[in-house]
């Protein structure tokens, strides 16, 4: 990470240092980072979890995507010193020791993948995409912008849009992600499907994500 | 990229007194810390505005404020966005990814700079980067820039879908400066190019966006947008439009164009012809055919012309089908 980064510094000025915490699928972590760093660029380099892949580097491909406060987020664009005390989940984290999520699950089934550089940012995108279809956020494909979307195949492509597959595997990233939404509907009672609805009711504020979904149930 | 310092400011007077010369206001970074990166913004410091009190859509004399920490997402789920504005969450809906939307904030989606690929690349001149270096776009690669007001100075476009919502809603900008708070209409908010490109805005240096505020619509209203691919892309032309028929008449009408000219462009002569015509497709079509005969195309974007006609006749047409006594 330094040397790109002093490569590109013409100025000659000291790089300048911040203290920062990241709690990392579930692990805090004290560091001091370099204030131009990104979060893809720490978790990599300083923290070796290297599953998060960097492709474009502009926020263009989505390889980087993780989760911060459980919200999907590019982490190539995200500045480390702006999320002191940031709860992040990366691919390493969203299987239960052994147990794949539902989603890692059904990439495998549906073989959605080819080289997977790609993957660990589809797996999170996609775990955002059926979080965010559960509390009813609609997308520009739907219908009706205030009425509830339904996870469909058009719904899916363009929630996924924000995640590059150089490979071509879209067509069984769509088959992966619609099965695993369908498990999930399947799986959600009825008064928490009401729940989140009148959750997304609400005027929005920052920081409602899966993991407080997760803690109410 | 060149060493900054970062600071988290706790209040609008902090962000102002810790702002000076040499200094960017950070919210979500989407577009900030990619220019950073490709040399074209070089700030010594960074002031965080992403915690200050900004983060909150709240009913405000009949309409909305709307914070400039909100995220975009969260502007888009909004309940009362989606039912009074649809325009609005449509628009926001139609730019970037889903995570970018996570990350980037109202005040940074009005602030984004032009995806003008000279403006990008820092080895090639540009009036808005450079001011006196020169705009190769005119002559090289524009087909995706302005064919309204621009100057042989910029051709640039404003890359930001719902500021072309916001000004089909007549809303104004909330600005903490030095001498206060005020509120700036998004028609003075934004600049055509003219000899001074360099400036996007009509804000003041250390001028901070703290919200949005949206007037009552009472109108249906709708976004569309055509671009290069299905998604995460930027807008070749956009329409925003607002429109409101009875007995087969348009009563009231507004139509903004995105993707044309360096700020959203509102169709004022269009929305007089429409203002008592038939609510039919012929009016929408005389309407947009006189709106742009003030265009300009260049080389290669000639096509933006009927493109942006039949966008707007497309969106008005959508938003009250042309049969007698169809309301909006």
């Amino acid at each position: 990470m330094e040397p790109d980064m002093e490569s590109e510094n013409v100025s000659g000025e000291p790089p300048v240092r911040a203290e920062i915490t990241l709690i990392v699928n579930g692990r805090e972590h004290r560091l001091a980072v370099d204030t131009r760093a990104s979060l893809l660029d720490v978790l990599r380099e300083e923290l070796g979890l290297t599953g998060t892949k960097k492709g474009c580097d502009h926020g263009q491909c989505g390889a980087c995507t993780i989760l911060v406060g459980g919200r999907r987020a590019n982490g190539c664009l995200a500045l480390a010193v702006a999320h002191d005390g940031a709860d992040i989940v990366t691919v390493e984290g969203l299987a239960h020791g052994d147990e794949l999520s539902p989603l890692q699950a059904a990439f495998i089934e549906r073989d959605a993948f080819q080289c997977g550089y790609c993957t660990p940012g589809q797996l999170c995108s996609a775990t955002a995409v059926l979080d965010e279809a559960a509390r009813g956020w609609p997308s520009v494909v739907t219908p009706d912008v205030a009425a509830e979307p339904e996870l469909d195949e058009p719904e899916i492509r363009e929630r996924m849009s924000g995640n590059i597959c150089r490979c071509g595997a879209y067509v069984n990233i769509v088959a992966a992600v619609r099965q695993a939404a369908a498990r999930e509907t399947a799986g959600r009672r009825p008064t928490e499907r009401q729940a989140a609805g009148r959750e997304a009711a609400g005027h929005g504020g920052a920081g409602q994500g899966p993991t407080e979904r997760e803690a109410a149930r | 990229m060149r060493p900054f310092t970062y600071e988290r400011a706790r209040s609008a007077d902090e962000a102002l007194a810790l702002h000076d010369g040499d200094t960017h206001y950070l919210g979500g970074g989407t577009n900030l810390v990619d220019l950073m990166r490709l040399g074209v913004e070089r700030p010594a410091r960074l002031v965080d505005v992403t915690r200050l009190p900004y983060d909150r859509i709240e009913e405000h004399g009949g309409g909305l404020l709307i914070g400039a920490a909100v995220r975009n997402s969260d502007l888009a789920a909004d309940r009362t966005v989606r039912e009074r504005y649809p325009v609005l969450a449509e628009a926001v809906l139609a730019g970037a990814s889903g995570q970018i939307r996570n990350q980037a904030t109202v005040g940074g989606n009005l602030l984004q700079r032009t995806r003008c690929s000279y403006f990008q690349n820092v080895t090639k001149p540009c009036n808005k980067r450079d001011p006196g270096s020169g705009c190769p776009a005119r002559e090289g690669e524009h087909h995706n820039l302005a064919i309204l007001g621009h100057t042989p100075h910029c051709v640039a476009t404003h890359p930001s879908d719902m500021a072309v919502a916001l000004a089909v809603l007549d809303a104004s900008v909330r600005v903490r400066g030095g001498s206060g708070e005020r509120g700036v209409r998004l028609d003075e908010f934004y600049r055509l190019p003219g000899d001074d490109p360099s400036r996007d805005t009509t804000l003041d240096p250390g001028d901070l966006v703290t919200g949005i505020q949206v007037p009552p619509l009472g109108m249906a209203s709708r976004y569309r947008k055509v671009r290069e691919r299905a998604s995460f892309a930027f807008a070749l032309v956009s329409v925003a439009a607002a429109l409101d028929v009875a007995d087969g008449k348009v009563l009231d009408c507004r139509v903004a164009l995105g993707g044309v000219a360096h700020r959203p462009w509102r169709a004022r002569r269009a929305e007089e012809m429409l203002r008592g015509a038939p609510a039919t497709e012929e009016s929408y079509l005389r309407a947009a055919r006189a709106e742009m005969e003030a265009a300009q195309p260049l080389r290669d974007n000639g096509f933006k012309v009927p493109l942006a006609t039949n966008l707007i006749v497309r969106t008005l047409s959508e938003l009250a089908p042309s049969k007698p006594g169809d309301g909006s």
